[in-house]
């Protein structure tokens, strides 16, 4: 009885300055129906001056099963972190 | 590890659990089972309220009005996006509503019979569906608890806009104080259903407390939701039907009586005085919309192919 829309990822910049973040989904015939759906959707509160809509089929994520081995390679390299390194205190502006 | 015992540590340590993690089959199936029922009050109870519109007194009250049953709509999305996340089929849902094999609040299958009742539906029923989504926010699985802190939010207004229509009434004539009375006289009882039977009798509540589903149980969010509305019932200068209805300084909460549970079971059963309308009218806008949905889609694929062709 239901014809059925693909799926489509929202991302919402909050305002000028910040990142598009992911608030939710929905589903639309076209792209030009997602956005318009998104806004009535998920910014009926000023909450956004930018919106980005997905398909759901084409977002490739990383496997949660893996999480550990797949982040690993960034868990041993604490040089990376600005305290990884001992300054003496009165050095200025560092 | 275990990923059954894993996965109790994780909830059981306040971590969230999003859609790819592995979890317990039983947790999926009560997730979608309630968030699904869920999704259907917000849906149905557009119905009440919207009932309405038309007659609402002033362009203002009209405005208002509109905006909330929008909100209400949104928030049956935001609950049916989330129910996606856990593998369930969106217009399995629809279905499910209207073929009555899955449930919603017992609530909206009271009928709506004067204005006065769209404010003390703003008051008691957003007020007391407010109760049960706060703690949500924090409720185990990340998309439901996220879904729930963007309805919190506009619940607020909800609440506001009934209790000060209330307000604006019971300022008018002694016919209008009455209106407002008898609603309240109608609603009170209904409202405190919607937290669901006592804990004695409530089957599910144990188990979805242990997975962090549900934070609180069906009594404990009753007391709150009494100690909350007595004093705005006092200022409003209304009547709660209820002559159990008092103060326990050794408690420090209100006493107050139970609901007709009969009448609850009966209205859950489908023999409330709305059941069948409700349904029905959700089924003919879903069929009546159809024609729209297909359209949509052919225009969609027809674009899409002379997209292609150009390109
Ligand atoms: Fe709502
Ligand atoms: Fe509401």
């Amino acid at each position: 009885m239901s014809s059925s829309w693909p799926l489509w990822e929202v991302f919402v910049r909050g305002k000028r300055g910040l990142n598009h973040v992911h608030v939710g989904s929905l589903h639309a015939p076209d792209a030009e129906m997602a956005l318009r759906n998104a806004r009535d959707v998920y910014t009926r509160r000023n909450e956004g001056v930018s919106i980005w809509v997905v398909p759901a089929a084409a977002i490739t994520a990383s496997s949660p099963d893996e999480k550990d081995p797949f982040f690993a390679p960034s868990g041993d390299k604490v040089y990376r972190h600005p305290t990884f390194y001992s300054i003496p205190e009165d050095v200025p502006h560092l | 590890m275990d990923l059954e015992a894993e996965f109790e540590r994780a909830v059981s340590g306040e971590q969230r659990v999003e859609p790819r993690d592995w979890m317990p089959d039983g947790y999926r199936k009560t997730l979608i089972r309630q968030i699904a029922q869920h999704a259907h009050s917000e849906i149905i109870g557009m119905q009440p309220e919207g009932n309405w519109i038309s007659r609402a007194p002033s362009l203002r009250r009209k405005a208002i009005l509109l905006a909330k049953v929008q909100d209400e709509a949104g928030h049956g999305l935001y609950l049916y996006a989330a129910t996606e996340t856990l593998g369930a089929d969106r217009g399995e849902l629809t279905e499910n509503l209207i073929n009555g094999r899955q449930k919603y609040s017992s609530i909206f299958n009271y009928p709506t019979l004067s204005y006065a009742d769209v404010g003390t539906i703003g008051w008691l029923v957003d007020g007391a569906a407010i109760c049960n989504q706060v703690p949500l926010c924090r409720t185990s699985y990340g998309p439901y608890a996220r879904a729930m802190i963007r309805i919190c939010k506009e619940e607020s207004f909800h609440q506001r806009q009934g209790y000060e229509l209330l307000m604006t009434m019971m300022r008018g004539t002694d016919a209008q104080r009455a209106m407002v009375q008898e609603s309240v006289d109608r609603f009170w009882w209904p409202s405190l259903m919607m937290f669901g039977p006592p804990d004695s009798e409530s089957s599910n509540t144990e188990q979805s407390m242990k997975w962090r589903i549900k934070r609180n149980t069906n009594d404990e969010l009753r007391q709150k939701f009494v100690d909350m509305t007595v004093p705005q019932a006092e200022k409003l200068g209304v009547t709660l039907p209820d002559p159990a209805l008092k103060w326990n300084p050794e408690r420090g909460h209100y006493d107050f009586g139970q609901p007709d549970w009969d009448e609850f079971w009966q209205v859950v059963g489908g023999n409330g005085p709305a059941n069948a309308q409700r349904i029905a009218h959700r089924r003919k806008a879903h069929e009546d919309g159809e024609w729209v949905r297909a359209a949509a889609a052919a225009h969609a694929a027809r674009r899409a192919r002379r997209e292609e062709g150009v390109a």
